[in-house]
C-alpha cells in the first residue's frame, strides 16, 4: 500500500527554518531520505518552493479566478510529500516519526486509493466510470 | 493484534534486516542471529506497552538480543568463541552508538541467497530475515502451509551451518556469481507475484510490492551493478501495468487489449529512470536490462500498432544471445509477427517447438493458435489455443485460452 505523507508548516516555523543553517536542513532531510530509499520504501518525494511564488486558481465563480501567492486563509501551509510504498498503516507511522520536522510542523498521512478499494462497488457503472476517470487521472 | 503488537511489527520490518545483519556479523552464525533477534522482539512486546518504544528502536534490539547471546554464554561452562566476541562487542559499543553498516545487510543478502541453498530455500530465507515477514506471512505470500515455510527456514539455517558459509563478502571472482543468485531470487519473488503460476488470482500484489521494495533495497547497497538497475527497471516497469493487467473481474487483461491510460506514469518514469542510470555505467545491459529495455518500448508507446516492434525484436535477439532460452526465443517470435508478420514468426516458433523445455508448457500451442489464426488457419488455430488451454496451470489464464479458441 502507498501513503503520501503530506508536510504541512506554519507560517511561523517556515520563518523559524529561514532562520536555521541550510546546510544542517539539508543533511538532516537527506539522511532522511537516505534512509527511506536504502529501505527500499521511497516511491517518491517533492518539496515545494516558498508559498509566496503561489497562486491560487479559485472555482467559486463561472470563471476561474486566479491570484498571486500563499493559499488563503490556512494556518498550515502545505509544503511537500513523500510517497511510500509499505505493507502496513502502523509502517507509514513508523516512518512519518522519524521524519527530522520540529514544534509548527505536522505529516498528514494519506492512504492513497488502490483498485481493491471500489471492489464491492464494481457493479455500479457510475463508480465503474468514476474509478476509470480516476485512474485515468493517476496516470495521467 | 493488540497496537503495541502492530508498532512492534512495523519497527522489525524497518529494522529488521539491520539488526540481523548487525548480528550476524559480530556472531558470524546467520541462524543463531536471527533466533537472537526474535528473542529480543519478544521482550519488546512485553517491556515496550509500559516504556513506550525507544527512541532508537533499532539499537534497543540490537543490544536486547546481544545481551541474551551474553546470558546464554555466561550459562555455559566453556566458553564458546562466538559469544565472547559478543561480550568484547558489547563492551566496546553503546546503544547510543548503534550504527548499522550497509555492508552487513548486503552480506545478509548474500548469505540467504547463497548457492549451498535450494531456490525455495533461498527465497523462504531471504523473505524472512531480509524483508522481516513471519513464517505466517510468508506462507501466504507463497500459497504454502505455514509447516513448509518452517521447514524450508530450518533447514536454510542449517545448511548454511553445516556448510560454514562466512557471514563475508565474496571475493572478487565469486562477486558476479553470487549476485546473480541474488537477483534470481528477487525476481522469481516478483515474477510469483506477478503471473501466480498456480491458484486462480493473476497477480499477488503484495508480493510482487515486496520484490520490488528488496530491489529497491539492491539497488541501494550496491547502486554501481548495471544488472541490479536493469532487474529493478524491469520490475517497475511491468509493475507499472498492474492495474490495467485486471478486468473488473479479476480476470487478465492482455497487453494488447489493455487500457493504456491506467498504466502507472510515476512507475514507468522510475523504471525509465533506473534503466537510464544502468546505461549510463557504461558496461552495457545484461538480461534483466535488456528485459527492461523491452519493457521501456512497451510503456512508452501509445498503441500497440504503434510500437516500435522492430527495435524489440532487437532487443530480444541481443537478449536471446546473451540469456538464450527457448521462452525468450518465443517471446522474439511474437515480436516478429508484429514487426514482419505471422508467417515468418510461425517458422520461428516451429524452430523451437521441439525444446525438451518447452514441453507440456502451453506456451508454445498459445502463440502457435495466435498466428495461425492471425494467417487464417481458424481450424488449426483453434486446435492449438486448446491444447494451450488443458496445459495452462492458471485458472484465469486458461479462461482467456479457452474465449480465444471460443471468438475464432
Amino acid at each position: 500500500m502507498k501513503y503520501m505523507l503530506i508536510m504541512r508548516d506554519t507560517p511561523e516555523a517556515l520563518e523559524a527554518s529561514k532562520q536555521r543553517d541550510f546546510e544542517e536542513i539539508l543533511n538532516e532531510m537527506g539522511a532522511y531520505n537516505d534512509a527511506l530509499v536504502k529501505a527500499g520504501v521511497l516511491v517518491g518525494a517533492e518539496g515545494l518552493s516558498d508559498p509566496s511564488e503561489g497562486i491560487v486558481v479559485d472555482f467559486d465563480s463561472e470563471e476561474p479566478i486566479v491570484t498571486d501567492g500563499p493559499y488563503g486563509e490556512t494556518h498550515e501551509l502545505f509544503n511537500g510529500f513523500w510517497m511510500i510504498q509499505v505493507s502496513s498503516r502502523e509502517e507509514a507511522i513508523e516512518w512519518a516519526k522519524r521524519c527530522p520536522l520540529g514544534p509548527g510542523s505536522k505529516l498528514e498521512l494519506r492512504r492513497v486509493n488502490e483498485w481493491e478499494d471500489f471492489a464491492e462497488h464494481q457493479d455500479n457503472e457510475y463508480v465503474q466510470k468514476a474509478q476509470e476517470r480516476k485512474t485515468g487521472s493517476a496516470a495521467g | 493484534m493488540s497496537d503495541i503488537a502492530r508498532t512492534v511489527d512495523a519497527v522489525w520490518r524497518i529494522e529488521g534486516a539491520r539488526v540481523v545483519a548487525t548480528l550476524a556479523r559480530v556472531t558470524g552464525d546467520v541462524g543463531l542471529a536471527e533466533d537472537l533477534a526474535h528473542d529480543a522482539v519478544v521482550d519488546a512486546l512485553a517491556q515496550w506497552p509500559s516504556s513506550g518504544v525507544p527512541a532508537n528502536p533499532g539499537g534497543w534490539l540490537t543490544t536486547v538480543a546481544r545481551r541474551k547471546a551474553i546470558d546464554g554464554w555466561r550459562r555455559r561452562e566453556r566458553l564458546d568463541e562466538r559469544y565472547a566476541a559478543l561480550a568484547r562487542d558489547l563492551e566496546e559499543t553503546t546503544e547510543q552508538e548503534w550504527e548499522p553498516i550497509a555492508d552487513d545487510v548486503l552480506r545478509l543478502v548474500l548469505v540467504a541467497c547463497h548457492p549451498v541453498l535450494s531456490r525455495e530455500s533461498q527465497v523462504a530465507l531471504t523473505l524472512r530475515i531480509v524483508s522481516s515477514l513471519t513464517t505466517e506471512e510468508i506462507a501466504r505470500l507463497l500459497l504454502v502451509p505455514v509447516p513448509t515455510v518452517q521447514a524450508r527456514i530450518t533447514r536454510a539455517k542449517k545448511t548454511l551451518a553445516a556448510a560454514r558459509v562466512p557471514f563475508e563478502t565474496p571475493e572478487q571472482d565469486a562477486w558476479g556469481e553470487r549476485l546473480g543468485a541474488v537477483l534470481g531470487v528477487v525476481y522469481l519473488v516478483f515474477t510469483e507475484g506477478y503471473a501466480a503460476t498456480s491458484g486462480e488470482r493473476w497477480i499477488r500484489h503484495e508480493l510482487a510490492d515486496e520484490a520490488l521494495r528488496l530491489a529497491r533495497v539492491l539497488a541501494g547497497l550496491v547502486p554501481r551493478e548495471p544488472e541490479v538497475l536493469g532487474l529493478l527497471a524491469l520490475l517497475e516497469l511491468q509493475a507499472a501495468r498492474f492495474a490495467a493487467r485486471t478486468g473488473p473481474g479479476g480476470e487478465p487483461v492482455l497487453l494488447a487489449d489493455q487500457d493504456r491510460s491506467r498504466w502507472d506514469r510515476a512507475q514507468i518514469r522510475r523504471g525509465r529512470d533506473a534503466l537510464r542510470r544502468a546505461g549510463e555505467l557504461g558496461r552495457g545491459l545484461g538480461p534483466y536490462g535488456l528485459q527492461a529495455a523491452i519493457a521501456e518500448q512497451h510503456a512508452i508507446a501509445p498503441s500497440v500498432e504503434e510500437t516500435d516492434w522492430a527495435r524489440i525484436v532487437l532487443l530480444y535477439e541481443a537478449l536471446s544471445r546473451v540469456a538464450p532460452s527457448p521462452v525468450v526465443e518465443l517471446n522474439r517470435a511474437v515480436a516478429v509477427s508484429r514487426a514482419a508478420g505471422p508467417q515468418e514468426a510461425l517458422a520461428l516458433v516451429e524452430r523451437i517447438a521441439d525444446d525438451d523445455a518447452l514441453a507440456g508448457s502451453h506456451l508454445v500451442p498459445s502463440v502457435r493458435g495466435e498466428l495461425l489464426a492471425q494467417l487464417g488457419r481458424t481450424g488449426e488455430a483453434r486446435k492449438e489455443l486448446l491444447v494451450a488451454a488443458e496445459r495452462a496451470r492458471n485458472g484465469r489464464e486458461r479462461a482467456v485460452l479457452l474465449a480465444k479458441a471460443r471468438a475464432l
